[in-house]
């Protein structure tokens, strides 16, 4: 499964001070450990940026491809700010990611963006009005987003399509809607539709201790499902390995050697499956 | 081919928890279905509506349910024995409204003589709840439960903010504990495994997921009390098995519906039976939802459920 390190956001702290300060230093610490990490994309979320977002998104391109040779997701609401990175980036390391476009007539022009600089782009499955209710409301919307990815011109093949993964602390039963989405979108063409998540939206708001935990259980039921590409910290993702299959086997069914492993691993998966109710304490119990 | 009507199946219980001593104490809970579903199960206890009275005048009540308690609402225990013998109440919720900062506030002392005082009057099980301020409901409640001692009450709110005074007082004083969340069923859950992991038994709380009046957010309230049945009944949730309370009238009797006079909005028909119907109603939707324990006011609106549950039970 392809990464997209996500660690570059505006939301932390030190990001947003390095970003402002443009300050070299965290921002390629931070791409090189995500390289280092498996990551083939670095994300770049640098937020509405309403002021000055072209000039940010153009050193936030350079600043990390000056240290990693990989392509970078262009993340902003701002259009005109991922124009400017597309015309920066240096398309020899892969292809760039837009970060992305969805059913608000607002965001159709990132399409335009696609094409015209040859990138690949993310539809989220939103529209202008509420949440999706469920997977098939995300499959009704994903549709009306290929409907236009073609009319734009934008191959499907360069269409990734992102369920919208909510927060399992407020909103528990869409982790296991976004699980469906992710195979469901994929029978929507053929060659199956490519699929994406904000991994880590799901444990936002979560106990510290816990987020690690639901974020490699969720990502392995992702990854299960079929799921392309998750914008994640690539290493807690690396860290997945040897739980992945300790997390296959008690999702089968299997009984595993390790008691307290296995009790983690079921609590875990009831909360994403809605078979129990969220509470911070749940493994507690 | 004959019709066959479908059922529900459900894997968990509530839990059933009697409050009171003696031959008045009162059991709710303790059914295997939804609420009134006894074609589905067995509903073994009857809802219960339990008055509420205030250790001081209750002069922030509307006139229309305030006169109802003229003559005896200027002494707690005079009070609390009218509803109890006049009004034939299985149940009493005594709110120490007066001890709040803002209000009276009265010391955790005289709130515990009120506790006394009112305990020595009546027969019928007594809630005794604090004034929802967090920080003074601490140590009033833990005045109040000492001096309720061996009567098995119910006491509360305990909140996150507080818990851990309410819960170790109703544990070394043997009473039964109010756990109040508000309007979010993650944070129910929470508080409860909070308040078992001080040692105190899951079967000896009862549920508030916090009201709110009808044409004011009632459907939050409902939603979120169906859905903690729901977890209790169908998913066999052992954490949130308890009995649900369902504190509607201080609710009720704030909203300008049960407020505005006739002659202010002549469309909305007599004040005084306007709501009265708003607090049956607000009331009856929240039994539907799940609740088995009501505390409400007007004695009218309490006629008018209890024969309603009269008819589903």
């Amino acid at each position: 499964m392809l990464i997209i390190g996500e660690k570059l956001s505006i939301i932390a702290k030190r990001v947003r001070e390095a970003m402002m300060n443009k300050d070299k230093g965290p921002i390629q610490e931070i791409a090189i450990a995500q390289a280092n990490a498996g990551a083939g994309v670095i994300d770049a979320n640098i937020g509405p940026a309403e002021d000055g977002g072209e000039e940010l998104m153009q050193w936030m391109v350079t600043t990390i491809q000056d240290v990693v040779q990989l392509p970078v997701c262009l993340d902003t609401t701002n259009f005109n700010a991922i124009e400017a990175g597309l015309q920066v980036h240096n398309n020899d390391w892969g292809r760039p990611m837009i970060n992305s476009t969805s059913n608000d007539p607002e965001r159709f022009p990132i399409l335009e963006l696609g094409v015209k600089y040859n990138a690949q782009v993310i539809g989220l499955t939103v529209g202008k009005g509420g949440l999706p209710a469920d997977a098939e409301e995300r499959c009704a919307i994903a549709a009306e987003i290929m409907g236009r990815a073609m009319e734009y011109g934008l191959p499907l093949e360069d269409l990734y399509l992102d369920p919208l993964v909510l927060q399992i602390a407020t909103s528990q039963d869409h982790a296991r809607h976004v699980i469906e989405a992710v195979s469901m979108f994929q029978s929507m063409n053929e060659p199956p539709m490519k699929t994406i998540v904000g991994l880590s939206n799901v444990s936002n708001g979560c106990p510290k201790h816990l987020r690690p935990i639901l974020n490699k259980h969720f990502f392995v039921l992702l990854e299960n499902a079929g799921l392309t590409c998750a914008i994640a910290d690539a290493k807690e993702m690396a860290e997945v390995g040897h739980d992945r299959q300790m997390i296959l086997d008690v999702l089968a069914g299997k009984e595993i050697e390790d008691k307290a492993k296995m009790t983690e691993i079921k609590k875990t998966l009831d909360v994403i499956m809605g078979r129990t109710l969220y509470a911070h304490s749940y493994l507690e119990m | 081919m004959s019709y066959v009507a479908p059922k529900e199946t459900y894997s968990g219980t509530v839990y059933p928890v009697t409050i009171g001593t003696g031959g008045k104490s009162v059991t709710i809970g303790g059914e295997n279905a939804l609420q009134f579903h006894s074609f589905e199960g067995t509903m073994p206890n009857r809802p219960l509506v339990a008055y509420e009275i205030q250790d001081v005048p209750p002069e922030d009540w509307p006139e229309n349910v305030k006169k109802v308690f003229d003559g005896v609402s200027d002494c707690p225990v005079k009070w609390a024995k009218y509803c109890q013998d006049e009004l034939k109440a299985r149940a009493i919720a005594l709110r120490l409204i007066g001890t709040h900062p803002d209000r009276e506030d009265r010391s955790a002392e005289d709130a515990a003589k009120t506790v006394r005082d009112v305990l020595a009057a009546i027969d019928v099980p007594l809630i005794i709840m604090g004034s929802n301020h967090a920080e003074k409901d601490a140590s009033v409640l833990v005045a109040a439960a000492e001096a309720a001692k061996d009567r098995n009450c119910l006491i509360g709110k305990a909140q996150e903010a507080n818990y851990k005074t309410i819960v170790a007082a109703a544990m070394a004083n043997d009473h039964k504990l109010i756990a109040l969340s508000e309007l979010d069923i993650n944070l129910s859950k929470q508080l409860n495994i909070l308040i078992t992991q001080m040692g105190f038994d899951k079967e000896r709380i009862i549920t508030d997921p916090m009201s709110s009046a009808l044409g004011y957010g009632l459907e939050y309230s409902y939603s979120v009390t169906e859905r903690i049945r729901l977890a209790a009944l169908t998913q066999n949730d052992q954490i949130m098995q308890q009995p649900i309370l369902c504190d509607i009238g201080m609710y009720v009797w704030k909203v300008k519906e049960t407020h505005a006079a006739e002659s202010d909005q002549p469309q909305w028909g007599p004040a005084e039976e306007r709501g009265i119907l708003w607090e049956a109603e607000s009331a009856t939707a929240m039994l539907m939802a799940g609740a088995e324990m009501l505390i409400m006011r007007h004695p009218k609106a309490v006629a008018a459920v209890e024969a309603l549950i009269d008819e589903l039970v």
